[in-house]
């Protein structure tokens, strides 16, 4: 803690607080949390009101930006973090599945006709069949290699789906439908449209809202399950995984099993979000899943600190809000997207609002997924670990 | 089908040979890198990606538009190459400097330097579509639009191989290809660099205590393979005569691929894995059609993984190393 550098000392001292919240958090009472949670809720709801909207996004409509990208970046983000997060898994061709549910809401609506709520449901069957298909033979390999494996997955999905003239080839499909509509929905004698000016549950072309408290509602499913498994025995078992994957194993953990698990998880969620997607936005084509959209998800987890529920959903946030906001600046947003990245790594490799857990490995120097060629810390740094102790 | 790949077999051969080499240099910087620090140098493609644009930087400023001959055509691919392996050196300096090295020194997890890999890659990507493209080539507004070179070599008949020609182009790159790999392995087996890098790479530890200057050797690394990425990106230009911003991403991935394939960390290795992939996916291309080439590699790449992790030759820029 005694650091000269003054930025380093700041640093620490953020690191600090966002400690001491924790750990108020962790004594607050359930009731109390109860009321944060319902806060919470009840302002995503309000969130995509005009006076929010003209300062957070001037530019651009807030309520569509809210639904996609920030909407989309944070769910996804969400099942990347299962599997890069809390498995340990690198996974750079996480793209493939939110593809894989977007196009099962494609064809199975505009081909078989079928119902959004029934696709959704089986949409995130086939995503989760399709993450343990590709985790089968991948999982075996480690960090990097299954790194490239899934780049490459994820590629070739992309690319087969252009070739292939039966969905479209490269133009995609048209005509998704839009999920069932009750207008003018009256709820204990309140006549939504009237009342709040929006219809809820009304799923047409022209207003974002309605699909963006679907996506909000999607999301609160989706974390209480994921905080739910990360509490469970899996989410221990993740947790060794990620550690020391051949301690775990001797330890009797079945590692393949809850790796697969974790991909297939990971899988659902980004396939949920794939279907949602589709059904709101009409039309998809293979260019909608380039690489650059798993690389930036991936970059989202990190930089909010892999591992942190709270942390991920802010660094989505920030990567899918700021170059909206800076809208002036949009023909250079990529430059400075990748110049924060690198920044970010060399000055909080540990992202945002950093696990704890996850804190405690990366100070160690030696972290979960092995050093960089740093076996020998050059001469420079030797000065430093010792300053630091 | 077997006809069409009786007749077509002698052309994707040259093909296949040509392309091969080009992944082969690629593939060197990726295997170098991973040998001696056992990290992927994610943004190694844009490395590619920018000795295109130096070996383009050549012809650009000495403002040639029509096709040479004699020692001018000698000099100016001369030119283009060393500019092409000047600007991939400077950048892979550069990269190890500022994307890796701060993150070394902390000993920061592999997944922190693939970020910061990730980053320094679309950096890149957008410095040269947004900043260099529009200024440097005076392309205002088209800093995205691929970009031709004007013919600089009359693509004339060397000699033909069963009655099909193999052009002086595709000689070119494949013998500059093979002449710089034969220059790379004594670089590395009979300097005292390349003594370095090897005992870098099979003991850092024991590196340090010999007296092995580690940040020295890291630099040279990252160095050598950019100048094999700056080569392959002139070879490249020369022969196919278009480049763009994007370029580096798919010959990233299949030059990794080629490294994987050969063995990674494997010199000899990437040589034969890059014409490995070269020929696979060319003879692949007449069965399945040209649009499935690049799914041809990466099944490659998922299969190889899967299979034999260690590649053909095996991993052994190290020799054995547990």
């Amino acid at each position: 803690m005694n650091e000269k550098n003054p930025l380093a000392r700041f640093r620490h001292q953020l690191g600090h607080s966002s400690d001491v919240i924790r750990d108020r958090w962790a004594h607050t009472p359930g009731w109390q949390r109860w009321i944060v949670y319902v806060a919470l809720i009840i302002g995503a709801i309000l969130l995509p009101s005009e006076s929010i909207g003209s300062f957070m996004s001037p530019d651009t409509d807030w309520a569509s930006i809210l639904f996609f990208p920030i909407g989309t970046y944070v769910l996804l983000a969400i099942g990347l973090n299962v599997v890069v997060g809390q498995a340990g898994l690198l996974d750079l061709g996480f793209v493939a599945f939110y593809a894989v549910g977007g196009y099962a809401m494609a064809l199975l609506g505009t081909r078989l006709g079928w119902n959004f709520w029934v696709i959704l449901i089986v949409g995130i069957g086939i995503c989760a069949l399709s993450g343990i298909t590709l985790g089968a033979p991948t999982l075996r390999l480690r960090g990097d290699y299954l790194a490239i494996v899934t780049l490459g997955f994820g590629e070739i999905i992309r690319i087969t789906a252009r070739n292939t003239d039966e969905i479209g080839g490269p133009n995609g499909i048209r005509g998704i439908p839009h999920p069932p509509s009750y207008e003018d929905l009256v709820l204990f004698g309140i006549n939504f449209s009237d009342t709040f000016g929006v219809d809820p549950l009304k799923y047409g072309v022209l207003d974002p809202r309605p699909y963006y408290y679907l996506l909000v509602a999607l999301a609160v499913v989706v974390i209480i399950l994921v905080k739910r498994w990360e509490k469970s025995r899996v989410g221990r078992a993740w947790a060794a995984i990620r550690e020391d994957e051949d301690a775990a194993e001797v330890m009797g953990v079945p590692t393949f099993r809850f790796k697969i698990l974790a991909f297939a998880i990971g899988a659902s969620i980004g396939g949920a979000m794939g279907v949602l997607w589709a059904a709101k936005s009409i039309s998809i084509n293979p260019n909608d899943f380039q690489f650059l959209l798993s690389a930036t998800i991936l970059a989202a987890v990190v930089m909010g600190g892999s591992g942190n529920l709270p942390g991920v959903m802010l660094g989505a946030f920030l990567v899918a809000w700021l170059p909206e906001r800076f809208r002036g600046l949009q023909e250079y947003r990529m430059l400075i997207f990748g110049a924060v990245l690198v920044a970010l790594m060399i000055f909080r490799p540990e992202g945002l609002l950093p696990s704890r857990q996850r804190k405690a490995e990366l100070k160690e120097g030696t972290g979960g997924m092995g050093t960089l060629g740093a076996e020998v810390p050059g001469p420079e740094s030797r000065g430093e670990e010792v300053a630091s102790k | 089908m077997f006809n069409d790949f009786i007749n077509q077999f002698w052309p994707a051969t040259i093909d296949g040979l040509a392309f091969g080499s080009i992944y082969a240099l690629i593939a060197l910087g990726y295997t170098m890198v991973y040998g001696v620090l056992r990290l992927i140098n994610f943004a190694h493609s844009e490395v590619f990606m920018i000795g295109t644009f130096g070996a383009m930087f050549v012809p650009f400023t000495l403002g040639i538009n029509s096709a040479l001959t004699g020692f001018a055509l000698v000099g100016v691919i001369v030119l283009m190459i060393l500019a092409g392996m000047l600007a991939s050196a400077g950048t892979a300096v550069a990269l190890e400097r500022i994307a890796y090295r701060p993150l070394r020194k902390r000993g920061a997890s592999r997944l922190a330097a693939l970020i910061s890999a990730i980053g320094a890659s679309i950096f890149l990507q957008e410095l040269f579509a947004l900043v260099i493209i529009p200024n440097v080539f005076d392309r205002p507004q088209q800093g995205r639009v691929q970009m031709g070179l004007p013919r600089l070599m009359e693509r004339t008949e060397l000699f033909s191989i069963f009655g099909h020609t193999v052009r002086v182009d595709q000689v070119l790159v494949i013998v500059a290809a093979l002449g710089m790999m034969v220059v790379l392995d004594r670089l590395v087996n009979a300097t005292k660099i390349g003594r370095g890098i090897r005992a870098t790479a099979q003991n850092p530890e024991s590196a340090v205590l010999m007296g092995v200057d580690i940040d020295k050797i890291i630099r040279m690394t990252f160095l050598i393979g950019g100048a094999m990425a700056g080569v392959a990106g002139a070879l490249y230009l020369i022969s196919y005569e278009n480049t763009n911003y994007f370029i580096g991403f798919l010959f990233g991935i299949k030059a990794f691929t080629a490294a994987v394939l050969g063995g990674i960390g494997n010199l000899r290795g990437a040589l034969v894995g890059g014409i490995v992939l070269g020929l696979v996916e060319n003879y692949g291309a007449i069965f399945f059609g040209s649009d499935w080439k690049h799914v041809i590699s990466f099944t490659i790449l998922v299969l190889v993984l899967m299979f034999r992790p260690t590649g053909i030759l095996g991993e052994s820029l190290q020799q054995a190393r547990a």
